[in-house]
């Protein structure tokens, strides 16, 4: 049960970490009209194409002994970021980073730009526009967003074997807990993991499109 | 004219390269007043007027001018001064009529009127509500609206926050006639009272007829003409304004001769031989000229008339006939192809069918010199 425990704990902050970081960026990368945008677009993206033992590698590097991060993190906290969970989370931001800008991004691109001129002609500052009419008119990418980035983490594997590796507590997360039973012949216990995993991804999955169609129509009644 | 523009409420002069997708680029380049009181701003569609009421909102930045109202600069180019869209404290109504789909109508019309105190804001949304006859669509969301209605509750919510000047961009096409009228009819009510500029676009001639104390028509981001709309719409200088304001005729024509006399010069059409008297303009004999003919200048007749005043009288033979609501669309072959506009009755009576033998008359001054 530790593991699962772990994979939440992992899940959520890493969840609530990026629709912090993410939404900004989102909003700057939906309404920008700067040419080079497609460049961010693009390293924004990588995680979905690389392999995860290709991003997991370049960020053990990075957080080891040598690499800019590790050599901050020692400085500042006299242990470097590889194998540890705060080492985990860094490195699963990023890997989700796609999952929760794209929806974002998507959603507030869709919003009728005469509506933020509405707003703007209104009186209301670029902030109130954000507040009263972006972030509810976009609420069902926000959902989308969160769930997708919530079950992403939790069930990732790659970039987690190779920056946070297997110590049991710390970075054992549900999914390298499976393969290690699978790989000591424990099949019953591998089960148990994995449709939990299973149930838990349906019922969020469930839940994105219910929300969304409740969503969609609780503009048309009441 | 003049001395209504002695003091302007409202004075925009900008200057703006377009490159815009939908229509071919242009240079945007506009100095005008406007006056407490309805000004149409009036030109055929890609004509820069969208754009115009979008710089004067700071919607869009001009690459240079100055734009102010009522003596405060909302934009100066050369002191590098652009007050943000939501200081303008301007009111600016779109062609969709822009409500937040997730809030009621109660709430869009509120949603200007955040700086006020609760009590000051039911109070003022309370008097909108009834003045524009929305108090039983209050708690409705947009999407249960009609569209004349979301529109009157976009005209709402861009009034109750007592706007300084009010921006329209064609409000009123995509509506029928009666909501037309019945919107017009409210904007003109809160123009008796209020009395601030307004700045209506539109390339519709009725709403002109309907509206319009003063016109100003534009043309490829250029200003051509301005003044009362009948003197403005009803002499047409450029063909492309011609056709935008209701002129189906455009005939192209050599002169052939000048009558200084009688301040009337002779016209050949080309293709033919036939001959019309307009009014004189600024050509000499030889040289090309464009008339503007309303279709609904023309009479048509039977049998060739006589003493008559009108000076153009042409035999023809009727091309075709189309009903188009209450008119019908006749076009006859007169040297020059002429499109006439007469009611059914009428054409009830001269029993028109293709092929008829006609005569057009047509009033010299019916003429108009386009460029």
């Amino acid at each position: 049960m530790t593991e699962l425990l772990l994979s939440f704990r992992l899940a959520f902050l890493v969840t609530a970490i990026l629709l912090v970081l993410a939404t900004p960026f989102a909003y700057w990368l939906a309404f920008t009209k700067w040419r080079a945008k497609f460049l961010i677009e693009a390293i924004v993206a990588l995680p979905l194409v690389l392999p995860p033992t290709v991003l997991g590698f370049y960020l053990l590097i990075a957080m080891g002994p040598r690499g800019p991060l590790g050599k901050l993190w020692l400085a500042l906290f006299g242990h470097t970021l590889a194998f540890t969970f705060t080492g985990l989370v860094i490195a699963s931001v990023l890997y989700s980073l796609p999952f929760c800008i794209q929806p974002l991004v998507a959603s507030f691109e869709r919003l009728d730009p005469k509506l933020l001129d509405a707003s703007r002609v209104l009186g209301a500052s670029k902030w109130r526009t954000f507040r009263k009419i972006i972030l509810p008119l976009s609420l069902p990418g926000v959902i989308i967003a969160i769930v997708l980035t919530f079950a992403h983490t939790l069930g990732e594997f790659g970039v987690v074997l190779m920056v946070g590796g297997n110590l049991q507590g710390i970075t054992r997360t549900v999914s390298i807990s499976i393969y290690d039973h699978v790989q000591s012949i424990e099949y019953a216990e591998a089960n148990q993991l994995a449709l939990t995993l299973l149930v838990i991804s349906f019922v969020l999955l469930t839940f994105v499109y219910g929300t969304n169609r409740r969503a969609g129509l609780r503009w048309l009644t009441n | 004219m003049a001395d209504e523009l002695t003091s302007p409420s409202l004075s925009v002069r900008t200057k703006l390269a377009r490159s815009g997708a939908s229509s071919s680029p242009f240079l945007l380049d506009v100095d005008f007043s406007v006056p407490p009181g309805i000004t149409i701003l009036f030109g055929p569609s890609g004509a820069g007027k969208s754009t115009v009421l979008d710089c004067i909102a700071g919607l869009i930045t001009p690459s240079e001018g100055r734009i102010s109202v009522s003596g405060e600069t909302l934009f100066d180019g050369a002191a590098n001064k652009n007050i943000p869209p939501q200081n303008r404290h301007l009111g600016y109504l779109f062609q969709s009529p822009a409500l937040f789909p997730h809030l009621t109508s109660k709430q869009n019309i509120e949603y200007g009127l955040a700086n006020l105190q609760n009590g000051e804001r039911e109070k003022s949304v309370a008097e909108i509500l009834k003045l524009f006859h929305l108090e039983n669509l209050a708690s409705r969301k947009p999407a249960q609206l009609s569209g004349g209605e979301a529109q009157r509750v976009a005209l709402a919510r861009s009034l109750v926050t007592n706007p300084r000047v009010l921006l329209l961009d064609e409000p009123l096409s995509g509506l029928d006639t009666d909501l037309k009228n019945s919107i017009i009819a409210d904007l003109r009510a809160w123009n008796a009272a209020h009395q601030i500029p307004i700045l209506y676009v539109t390339h519709d001639r009725s709403e002109v007829d309907a509206l319009g104390e003063r016109v100003i028509t534009i043309d490829k981001g250029k200003i051509v003409q301005q003044g009362i709309p009948r003197e403005v719409l009803d002499a047409p200088r450029h063909e492309r304004l011609a056709l935008a304001s209701g002129f189906e005729n455009i005939l192209e024509g050599i002169v052939k001769d000048v009558r200084l006399d009688d301040g009337v010069m002779r016209v050949v059409l080309n293709g033919s031989t036939t001959t019309i008297e307009v009014p004189l303009g600024h050509e000499k004999p030889g040289d090309k000229v464009r008339i503007a003919i309303r279709a609904g200048d023309i009479l048509l007749a039977l049998e060739k008339p006589s003493g008559l005043s009108a000076r153009n009288v042409l035999q023809g033979t009727l091309q075709s006939v189309e009903q188009r609501s209450a008119t019908m669309i006749c076009k006859v072959n007169a040297g020059a192809v002429l499109e006439a506009h007469v009611t059914l009755s009428a054409a009830r009576a001269l029993s028109l069918h293709p092929g008829t033998e006609l005569w057009i008359v047509l009033k010299t001054y019916s003429c108009h010199l386009v460029a």
